[in-house]
């Protein structure tokens, strides 16, 4: 890590600082005041940022606890008169947000693995085999990149509806699928490329097969990049709004919601005689899930995150 | 090694290809091709109208309010987005002033970087619905609740025309800065530390540093920085779509492209207009893109 931050090396004793004579005491001991004042407003700086991130997050959760009335009448950040997780059984199992939890976990654990596996067999081809067609089909995908997916919504619609796949699983993450694809086969057709070749070819002339190169020796290899890409698509299907809102209408879609689309859908049609303290509770409940594994993940979750833009 | 090449290769892209195809590059193709239809969905006859919905579209004054509106978010999300993350990065990195000539970060900037970062991994959706809670005009939201506290309230946020599509910006603001706080630490981690402690023996002030040294060194980070918000800046579709009042109001004050796409196609069965809106934000997005890059190019300054 060359972060300035975690350098570790022991300070330069204070006589052997750059400037000579007899300013050297005074100009140090002005240094060192203005590093404690800037050092004091740097803290209050990032604290109070840290305090605007946080606090809605705390509010959404103590509200949760809450009963409606408390909500109107007490002040935001008052605690709860008393616990309960009555809130927490309206939400789950009245406002389906159990429902739409499963599923949410149900359809990213297929769309990502679909994407991981399909994205780096692409990826694996067209990073390592030459063939004609190669550079064609390699700029097929990653100019997907660059179209928003808005521009696709009415056919995309009318696609599925021509193959039967509106508002079903299969067609929502075949979907997921496909707009996952140009990112993935961009970045895993880099990292394949990084590879060595060395192993490959011992590989080859101890007779195994491309098959069993690619599963066998070349996937274990890029598993650093596997993981960071498998994270991206991860949080990026999960907090997948557009799609499934467009995909997953029509009669009897309720069934078939995602979380993104079950809770704003709370949200919108609430209206004034809303259970507020129930959509507190509702949102606390998908918010801790990612609180959880944010707490144990968050290096991977960050490098992962970020690897869209540092390529 | 020659044995099985092409049936391998072939069996390795064609599902790929074919779920890719399907899905994206027919649903991009036949966008621009109902953009020149006047299909509604149900007839099954189309008729091709030439340029009638682009001409239709630029009559269109909602259009025209929702390009006013991305050009606004074009120019300060990004702005405050990459100032306030600049600013915080920076703090976080070298903050903590010099120890013997090397600068290094504040106390605590690890535990900072991970809360800031936390936003970002929320869904804009989820983001959205709780602002638009904490928004709320009465006593339950959470500014209102504590400016009425203080008999200074209430703030109409999102139902006030002059107010609510910077409110919505706020929020888009307040997610994505974490994320280029983390970006631009990377970056600034990446700066080796010779090159402050030199300038510093040269006697450059912190402000100095930042803005020939940082800045600098920081610019390809800053340029992608930029396009990503701006991209960001032409959707905004789930802020919109579940905080404002009335899908994109109050008076069409905060609608975007996004949501006047959807409400064509899924509301009003428009598809052929909502097609010709999308192609237009296309040619918006990547003349940004292209812009933005052209504009900000410099010279790379290797390390």
């Amino acid at each position: 890590m060359t972060n300035l931050m975690s350098s570790d090396s022991p300070a330069v004793p204070p006589g052997t600082a750059p400037r000579p004579g007899p300013r050297h005491t005074t100009a140090a001991g002005r240094d060192k005041r203005e590093i404690k004042l800037f050092s004091g407003f740097a803290h209050v700086a990032l604290a109070i940022w840290g305090l605007l991130v946080i606090a809605p997050l705390i509010w959404v959760i103590l509200a949760s606890f809450k009963s409606n009335t408390e909500i109107f009448t007490h002040a935001p950040f008052s605690l709860p008169s008393q616990i309960s997780f009555e809130t927490y059984k309206t939400a789950w199992t009245e406002a389906h947000v159990g429902r739409y939890f499963l599923n949410s976990v149900f359809v990213v654990a297929i769309s990502t693995a679909g994407t991981m596996l399909l994205g780096s067999m692409a990826a694996y081809v067209l990073a390592r085999y030459k063939f004609f067609g190669n550079r064609f089909i390699y700029y097929l995908f990653v100019s997907g990149l660059a179209f928003p997916v808005f521009l696709a919504l009415v056919p995309l619609f009318l696609i599925l509806q021509n193959l039967g796949l509106l508002n079903t699983y299969t067609g929502l993450i075949l979907v997921y699928i496909a707009y996952s694809l140009p990112f993935t086969v961009f970045f895993m057709t880099a990292f394949f490329k990084t590879l060595p070749n060395q192993i490959a070819e011992a590989a080859i002339v101890d007779g195994a097969s491309h098959t069993r190169l690619f599963f066998q020796v070349m996937l274990p290899m890029a598993k650093s990049g596997l993981v960071s890409i498998t994270i991206f698509n991860i949080v990026g299907q999960w907090n997948q709004y557009l799609l499934p809102v467009a995909i997953m209408q029509g009669a009897g879609a309720e069934k078939k919601w995602v979380l993104t689309q079950g809770i704003a859908n709370i949200s919108v049609s609430a209206g004034y005689q809303a259970n507020w303290a129930a959509l507190f509770a509702a949102l606390t409940l998908s918010i801790l899930p990612m609180i959880i594994v944010y707490a144990f993940f968050q290096r991977q979750i960050q490098s992962g995150l970020t690897a869209g833009a540092t390529k | 090694m020659k044995h099985g090449r092409y049936p391998f290769i072939i069996g390795f892209l064609i599902v790929p290809v074919a779920i890719y195809g399907t899905f994206v590059i027919a649903a991009y193709v036949q966008a621009f091709q109902l953009s020149f239809t006047n299909w509604r969905g149900f007839s099954p006859d189309v008729s091709y109208i030439g340029f009638d919905n682009f001409v239709k579209l630029f009559q269109d004054s909602t259009f025209w309010k929702a390009i006013q509106h991305h050009v606004l978010l074009l120019i300060f999300l990004p702005l405050l987005t990459i100032v306030l993350a600049l600013f915080f990065a920076f703090l976080l990195n070298v903050g903590g002033g010099a120890k013997g000539g090397r600068t290094q970060g504040v106390w605590g900037s690890k535990f900072y970087r991970v809360v800031f970062f936390f936003p970002q991994l929320l869904a804009l959706a989820l983001v959205a619905v709780i602002f638009s809670r904490v928004y709320s005009s009465d006593d339950s939201g959470l500014i209102n609740g504590l400016l009425n506290q203080i008999g200074a309230g209430p703030v109409l946020f999102l139902a006030d025309k002059n107010l609510a599509l910077w409110s919505i910006l706020a929020v888009l603001v307040w997610q994505a800065v974490g994320f280029y706080v983390v970006l631009f630490s990377a970056g600034m981690g990446s700066i080796p530390t010779e090159i402050y402690e030199a300038a510093a023996l040269d006697g450059a002030t912190r402000g100095t540093l930042f803005f020939k040294v940082t800045l600098p060194l920081l610019w390809n980070t800053l340029q992608v920085a930029w396009v990503y918000l701006g991209i960001a800046a032409f959707d905004a579709f789930a802020l919109v779509n579940v905080m404002s009042v009335d899908r994109g109001g109050p008076d069409g004050a905060t609608t975007v492209l996004g949501l006047e796409i959807y409400r064509n196609a899924f509301d009003y069965a428009q598809f052929g207009y909502a097609s010709a809106m999308g192609v237009v934000l296309f040619f918006l997005t990547i003349t940004f893109a292209a812009l933005t890059l052209r504009v900000t190019r410099r010279e790379a300054i290797e390390l």
